[in-house]
């Protein structure tokens, strides 16, 4: 099956656009692609007419142009004719936003698509569904422009199950600077699952990180799911909802009632070296991470930098806590650490690990004893903890900091508090692919991914 | 494949919905996995006679499609002595519901494991490994795996454990032997692949484990309900 047409079209159909209802799904899909989108965009309702002084088709086949993508938003009762039409005009694929069928209890509506599309191998998504988010090549989504938070383009795909958590998590991502490649809602996932877009996403050149928001699977599908996304080149993140029901099987058996559906899932997931995200604020911060350091594995053994005695306090909490090791340096160690140093912090500085620069420090000491830490061969991996309001530090320190990255390969992950304030520092970190946390406890969960993520 | 008797004695549980310990206990006995020396008696003559065969002290059960969980009726009794006390025994418990007769068997020492199985909705066949007793119903100390399971897949378990030390001879006692309990997981896995469309659990509770090696001295099997319904193996499960 080939999903090209849906992630990419040059043209799409909106089909059930309304001539009354500006607010309609339909309109708000079709205006957003005509005026914002690089796709040749067509309005579609049986009634025909005009919108905006555009043309409205009164079918998809009375299109002139041939139609790479179909977003379908009529009726549920209408939506099989419709597909039908769309299949006889070789459209080639859809997204069907219609609620109005499993969910709402119309099993056979639902299978009356998918027999459709299954005799031809017709590629749609949904129903129920909001569809595709592509940052500058396409967007489904019935929700006005204006007050959709739209991340960056990047190279973080998501999978979800529900509409509204995606959105949440688009949102999420905007806010902590991780940048997507698409957005995918997939509603009652009728007949293009996970494990298709696992598929193509995997192959697909703009997507480095690949995240799944899951509700449940079919039965045994999580199985062939694992086992494809083991063999994954790319990272993949699940992040799971109902964690707490502990299904309907009856309980006969301390097997049962020990292995109950979650307990299970997590398992399994970690058997076969997917990471599970247990909350959003776990997710956010994967994505960060391995989207700026996608092939480094570490063991886990952290060296921590700050300007305050407390932070670097809380950071060891958080990695010991987390199952990370936060070695304490070697005398000799210690003492270049501390000869790097300029003289008024010298003497003052905490060099053990985690390293305490002190409020005096100057940004060439975070410089230095960052190039230190990169020389030292018992920690793989640097926690920086900045606080920006030191008087001796500019807001080119994360740049700066960036290219000593860049030269060693030692993943280096910063925290700096994310206020509109302190956004230049942040952008010199991000712009050159250094993560940047807004917590102490973010920067540790960004650590500790590197440590999971197995390269399959 | 499963062996035609294999599968015969999975039929032979259907009147009931489950294999009860000694069907269970002759079904991994066939199919090669460590069980103790047992016999399945049905009344008491029997019963003393098989006392005699398989030596005191020893273990006696009941055996009842209804008791499922035999310790809670007082249905278990360890290191019977002699003839005066299994006579005991059989009277106090010939009297449960469903009395279907007694399990003899040798007295097997050794740490207690919890061995499992269970035909998971979303991913199949999965495998679970605890340590038995307060371990797994207090602090539920399970390690769970999609099957098919290696031999390092069951190490990482054993791994996983939080009582793991307990394994390798904590305070002196006598450590269990890893190789073996390996080897117990792996056949029992590999087993299990071709019981998956008859079975909906599996419990062997406890596996003993010692230096010398596993023994399986309680199991049971629950079967799976389109095999129970139709006698045919759920062909949604197959492969």
């Amino acid at each position: 099956m080939n999903l090209s047409s849906l992630f990419a079209p040059e043209t799409v159909a909106v089909i059930g656009v309304s001539a009354s209802n500006d607010r309609h799904p339909a309109n708000v899909i079709f205006s957003k692609n005509l005026l914002r989108y690089p796709v040749k965009t067509y309005a579609v309702n049986v009634k025909g007419g005009s919108i905006d002084g555009e043309e409205v088709f009164s079918s998809v086949s009375a299109i002139p142009d041939s139609i790479d993508l179909a977003v379908i938003a009529v009726r549920a009762e209408y939506v099989p004719a419709v597909l039908a039409e769309c299949i006889d005009a070789a459209v080639k694929s859809a997204i069907i936003i219609s609620g109005g069928f499993s969910e709402a209890g119309h099993d056979d509506l639902q299978a009356s698509l998918v027999k459709l599309a299954s005799g031809v191998d017709f590629p749609f998504v949904g129903p129920n569904c909001l569809g595709i988010y592509s940052p500058g090549v396409v967007d489904t989504f019935f929700l006005p422009a204006e007050r959709m938070v739209q991340p960056a383009a990047g190279d973080v795909a998501v999978v979800s199950q529900s509409g509204g958590i995606l959105v949440d998590l688009l949102v999420k991502f905007a806010r902590e600077g991780v940048g997507i490649s698409s957005a995918i809602s997939i509603g009652n996932k009728a007949y293009i699952r996970e494990l298709q877009l696992l598929e193509f996403l995997d192959a697909d050149p703009h997507t480095g990180v690949i995240v799944f928001y899951v509700e449940g699977f079919a039965r045994n599908e999580g199985r062939a799911f694992v086992q494809r996304a083991a063999k994954c080149r790319k990272p993949v993140i699940v992040l799971k909802a109902g964690k707490t029901s502990e299904g309907s099987q009856a309980v006969s058996s301390h097997t049962a009632s020990l292995a109950g559906d979650y307990r299970v899932f997590a398992s399994v997931l970690a058997q076969y070296g997917i990471i599970e995200a247990r909350n959003e604020l776990e997710l956010v911060s994967y994505c960060e991470a391995l989207s700026c350091y996608p092939d480094t594995v570490i063991k886990g053994r952290v060296g921590i930098i700050s300007g305050s005695g407390g932070h670097g306090a809380m950071a060891v909490d958080a990695c010991v806590g987390g199952g990370l090791v936060v070695p304490r340096f070697t005398e000799a160690v210690q003492q270049s650490l501390r000869n790097s140093l300029s003289e008024n912090i010298r003497t003052i500085a905490s060099v053990a690990n985690p390293v305490d620069l002190t409020g005096s420090a100057v940004e060439n000491d975070f410089i230095a004893a960052v190039e230190t830490f990169c020389e030292i061969p018992d920690i793989d991996s640097i926690l920086l903890l900045m606080l920006p309001y030191l008087p001796g530090i500019s807001t080119d320190l994360g740049a700066r900091l960036s290219k000593v990255y860049r030269r060693h390969g030692k993943p280096l992950i910063a925290y700096v508090p994310h206020v509109e304030k302190y956004s230049m520092l942040i952008e010199g970190f991000e712009l050159n692919r250094v993560p940047v946390a807004s917590s102490i406890e973010s920067a540790v969960h960004m650590t500790h991914v590197l440590r999971r993520c197995r390269l399959c | 494949m499963l062996s035609n008797e294999i599968v015969a004695m999975l039929h032979q549980g259907r009147k009931n919905g489950w294999l009860m310990e000694p069907e269970a206990k002759s079904l991994f006995a066939s199919a090669g996995l460590p069980v103790p020396r047992f016999a399945w008696a049905r009344d008491l003559p029997e019963s003393l006679q098989c006392a005699a065969e398989i030596g005191y002290p020893l273990v006696a059960k009941v055996v009842s499609p209804a008791v499922i969980h035999k310790s809670e009726v007082g249905g278990v009794a360890v290191g019977i002595a002699d003839d005066r006390q299994l006579q005991v025994f059989y009277e106090k418990i010939s009297g449960l519901a469903g009395f279907a007769g007694l399990l003899l068997e040798e007295l097997a020492a050794g740490i207690e494991m919890i061995v499992g199985a269970k035909i998971d909705y979303q991913f199949g066949l999965i495998i679970m490994l605890g340590i038995g007793g307060t371990s797994v119903e207090i602090y539920r100390d399970v390690a769970i795996r999609m099957a098919p399971l290696t031999s390092d897949d069951v190490y990482s378990m054993l791994h996983e454990l939080k009582g793991g030390q307990l394994l390798s001879g904590y305070r002196g006692k006598e450590a269990i032997s890893k190789e073996k309990l390996v080897r117990v997981l792996v056949d029992f896995a590999e087993l299990l692949h071709d019981m998956v469309p008859y079975i909906e659990s599996i419990d062997l509770n406890p596996l003993l484990c010692s230096g010398e090696g596993c023994v399986i001295a309680d199991a049971r099997i629950m079967l799976g309900e389109v095999f129970l319904k139709t006698g045919g193996a759920d062909p949604s499960f197959a492969g």
